[in-house]
């Protein structure tokens, strides 16, 4: 332990010295759950940003079976739309009503939600079946394929969100607005959020350039 | 009622499975039984199984590297006999078993050694490093824990029920399809894989978020230890790169199990789509596995120098630079699949480029030592034998990004010489520099030097003797995954190669008995500071092994090698510091979730490969009644009274003074 070192130490020391906004310490929990929960929803964006990849190089292999054009139902795709944006704005209501802890208007927010979603995932269903019905299911061709599970991975999504849904409906029933459990809200909410901006992204790629000709 | 499951999956008529499974069967029930009669089962329950300690984690993800490295390393042998004997004959590895041989080779080496060897240390280190009591998210950490352990339990199932891939170690279609693989092998690949991916996937938004928002005061961004640094760059490529694997993965799952066409050769398949999606990922593992590594060297290389790391900033640059780099290479694990000649200069002119930062970095670590006061100990022995070897395969690793070079050499054993130049002298070298250096700050005690030292060089030359003659083979012409081969010219450098095993196989062993050696003679190797090699960073301001709190109060960061700073402000003092006001410290409450849910993803994980739908409903349900349970709890916290926290405290200040003391009085004597 050299006089040397002492000296460098205390350079660094000076160097960087008041110019440097200090780090105040370990973020308060709300802000590390949120944080870890959108590099969470960032990854699972790069898990599909591989689908719709995917999507895009086998969008013409339809091994001379049906394209978009002739599958795409825009008329549906216009309702579930409307469902999930709805969603939105309805979990939106749910995060207000548990930020001032009232519990009737989130429950019932939540509940709007989740029919929403519901209906939703009714009406992906239908489509789904529709298709395999008409011969045009995932085994058909190569771009059957990457539409099934691109937009059956956001209805996996969905399904799973309504399951989380309903745990939290059912956790504020019997514990109330704790704060561990309005940490999960917070992280319910982004989740919900987000698979609106995916479902953006399918709308746009799969169904709207989709169905061109 | 058991799906595909019949006896037939046992394979009674194969000796070296049934042989290798009894004996590793044998060491386990007498391990198990050892624990259960010696009463020590409720201690691992409670202190191990269900902790949600980041230190714990750690030694556990570190352990269960070190057993899984036993078991790559058995197939290695098996692999280097093989080829010794098969010149025009069938040696003793019949083609079927050899394949599985080489695929859960890389298999295990990668995912199960690697990988889990990493993330322990990061585990272990980090959070001490940054001052604080755990990572973002304790209860997360276990189940990533556990969830990885699945993965390797999946993969060893395979060896006494079913199979194992037969396609190497990234399953390349058409191969892996239905229609080439109709056997359990690939689907035992494939469902470890997702479900240890989510597990890493778990770990690597834990240590993200640990970095960038867990930290002590004072401990802003730039004064963070350089394997703080890398871990978040690593930490990041996971975050990026892991959910491309995911998604590979579950299309060529969707292929076999649903008739998808996403990899296959008809209805528009695209078998080309598999390569550049699973390199998109594999080649940021590729620094996923090594920036950890670096880390490691800059904390011992400047520790055993007993200077601050050289070009400080410069690494932070360099590092994040091959963070984002190697998102823009991965063509370059497949020049001659038909890119064209303009696609294959641009990624060959990008993978030169990484050359670049890596340069940096070793510059950075020489100009550290130089003028340095270096103490040549074990871990410091690992860092140089490190820089030459990595040199090297550094320098084979740009001859390969040429692509013309490439055309003549892909496929062959020159590339297998030079993967493992940089992973064995690069990631392996520095978890074992890692794990050194770290022993002590875990258990409270040195591993015996000798020892380590003896390991070291068998594991150093071992790797030349067998690693070289694999150059010479490649620009003979030998392919890689020959089960047998018909030209004499190539046995004799075969023959070396297999005495390079032989020569580690010596390295692991000293390995081993260093580990018994030192448990016996702890005594003498006590670490009583918990600062055993005059270190630089946090982790060493605490008692070792640290108290399930780390620090009893959150130390104040005003520079760069923050323990460094501390010591000599105390070293300034006469009069001793101030003990602290102490107060009541919560800490996070043990949780048998991560475990419970393994038990239920492993259940779910082998029901899958094997088509028993009902129990794979019951493991999904299992699952997230695990959850559900989790979030009922009332009480995730347990509390430490300051009595307590004072009293475990007192005594490493006590010792932490009596070492400051003493190098007081030499100065003085000087």
């Amino acid at each position: 332990m050299s006089t040397v070192a002492l000296t460098d130490a205390a350079v660094t020391e000076a160097h960087h010295g008041s110019a440097v906004r200090e780090w105040s310490g370990p973020a308060p929990k709300r802000i590390v759950t949120g944080y870890g929960f959108w590099i969470f929803i960032l990854s699972d964006m790069v898990m599909f940003s591989a689908f719709f990849a995917t999507y895009a190089v086998l969008l013409g292999q339809t091994a001379g079976g049906p394209t978009g054009h002739d599958l795409f139902d825009l008329r549906n795709v216009a309702i579930e739309t409307a469902f999930l944006l709805a969603s939105s704005f309805t979990c939106g209501l749910a995060s207000i009503a548990a930020d001032v802890r009232n519990t009737t208007w989130f429950q019932l927010a939540m509940a709007v939600t989740c029919a929403l979603g519901l209906g939703f995932l009714i009406l992906e269903g239908q489509e789904f079946a529709s298709l395999v019905v008409r011969g045009a299911g995932p085994t058909r061709s190569a771009f059957l394929s990457a539409f099934f599970t691109l937009v059956g991975c956001h209805g996996l999504h969905v399904s799973a969100g309504i399951l989380w849904l309903l745990t939290m409906m059912a956790q504020v029933f019997t514990k109330g607005f704790r704060p561990d459990i309005q940490r999960r809200i917070l992280c319910f909410a982004l989740f919900w959020h987000a698979l609106d901006i995916i479902w953006i992204a399918v709308f746009t790629i799969v169904y709207l350039l989709g169905s061109a000709k | 009622m058991l799906g595909k499951l019949t006896w037939d999956a046992v394979p009674f008529d194969q000796p070296i499975p049934m042989i290798a499974s009894g004996v590793v069967a044998l060491a386990i029930l007498a391990v198990l039984g050892w624990v259960v009669i010696r009463g020590h089962l409720p201690y691992l329950w409670r202190e191990w199984i269900t902790s949600v300690d980041h230190k714990r984690i750690g030694v556990m993800y570190t352990l269960l590297a070190m057993v899984m490295l036993l078991r790559g390393f058995s197939d290695a042998i098996m692999m280097r006999a093989q080829q010794s004997l098969a010149l025009h004959s069938q040696g003793f590895l019949p083609p079927e078993h050899y394949n599985q041989v080489f695929s859960a080779h890389g298999t295990i080496m990668i995912f199960f050694v690697a990988m889990p060897f990493m993330i322990g240390l990061m585990n272990l280190v980090v959070p001490l490093q940054l001052g604080v009591r755990d990572v973002a998210f304790p209860t997360l950490n276990s189940v990533g824990f556990w969830l990885t352990a699945t993965g390797a339990l999946l993969v060893n199932i395979s060896l006494v029920v079913g199979e194992f891939a037969r396609t190497g170690w990234l399953p390349y279609p058409p191969l892996s399809e239905l229609a080439y693989s109709p056997g359990v092998g690939v689907d035992y690949y494939l469902w470890s894989l997702e479900i240890s991916g989510v597990g890493t996937l778990v770990a690597g938004v834990n240590l993200v978020t640990t970095v960038l928002k867990v930290r002590t005061g004072g401990m802003n961004l730039l004064r963070m230890p350089m394997f703080c640094w890398t871990s978040l760059a690593t930490n990041l490529l996971i975050v990026a790169a892991f959910p491309i694997l995911t998604a590979t993965l579950a299309m060529l799952l969707l292929d076999r199990y649903l008739g998808f066409h996403f990899f296959t050769n008809d209805a528009g398949g695209n078998v080309m789509m598999f390569m550049n999606l699973i390199w998109a990922w594999g080649h940021p593992e590729v620094y996923i596995l090594v920036l950890p590594a670096f880390g490691i060297f800059s904390e011992v290389i400047s520790t055993f120098s007993g200077k601050p790391l050289f070009g400080y900033r410069s690494m932070v640059a360099a590092t994040m630079a091959i963070c984002i780099l190697s998102f823009t290479v991965w063509l370059h694990h497949f020049f001659t699949m038909g890119a064209g000649a303009d696609v294959n200069a641009i990624f060959g002119i990008a993978s030169m480029i990484i050359a670049v930062p890596t340069g940096v970095k070793v510059f950075n670590w020489l100009f550290t030592m130089y003028g340095g006061r270096v103490r040549f100990q074990t871990p410091l022995l690992w860092s140089i034998g490190f820089m030459v070897t990595f040199i090297i395969g550094g320098m084979t690793g740009v001859l390969m990004a040429v692509p013309p070079i490439a055309f003549v050499l892909h496929n062959s054993l020159f590339l297998v010489a030079h993967f493992h130049n940089v992973i064995i002298g690069g990631v392996l070298f520095g978890a074992f520099a890692g794990y050194t250096y770290w022993f002590p700050k875990a258990f409270g005690f040195k591993l015996h030097e000798g020892y380590g030292k003896a390991a070291f060089w068998c594991w150093l030359i071992g790797f030349y003797v067998a690693f070289m003659p694999l150059y010479v083979l490649g620009l003979l012409g030998m392919t890689r995954r020959m089960q047998h081969y018909d030209v004499p010219e190539w046995r004799p450098w075969l023959i070396v190669a297999a005495c390079g095993g032989a020569l580690i196989m010596c390295g692991i062993a000293f390995q081993i008995i260093q580990l018994v050696v030192s448990i016996r003679q702890r005594e003498q190797l006590r670490d009583e500071t918990g600062d055993p090699w005059d270190g630089r960073s946090l982790e060493w301001a605490t008692a070792s092994p640290p108290p399930a709190f780390n620090f009893a109060v959150l130390p104040t960061v005003t520079g760069e090698d923050a323990y460094w700073n501390f010591k000599h402000r105390a070293t300034g003092q006469s009069s001793p510091d101030e003990e602290p006001e102490y107060r009541d410290i919560e800490i996070p409450r043990n949780s048998a979730t991560g475990f419970v849910c393994a038990f239920f993803a492993t259940m779910m994980g082998f029901a899958l490969i094997w088509h028993i739908w009902w129990m794979v409903a019951a493991g999904a349900i299992g699952a997230f009644a695990t959850f559900v349970a989790f979030a009922w709890r009332d009480h995730d916290e347990d509390l430490i009274p300051a009595r307590e926290v004072a009293r475990i405290d007192r005594s490493n200040r006590a010792q932490r003074r009596a070492m400051i003391d003493k190098v007081l009085e030499k100065e003085a004597a000087e």
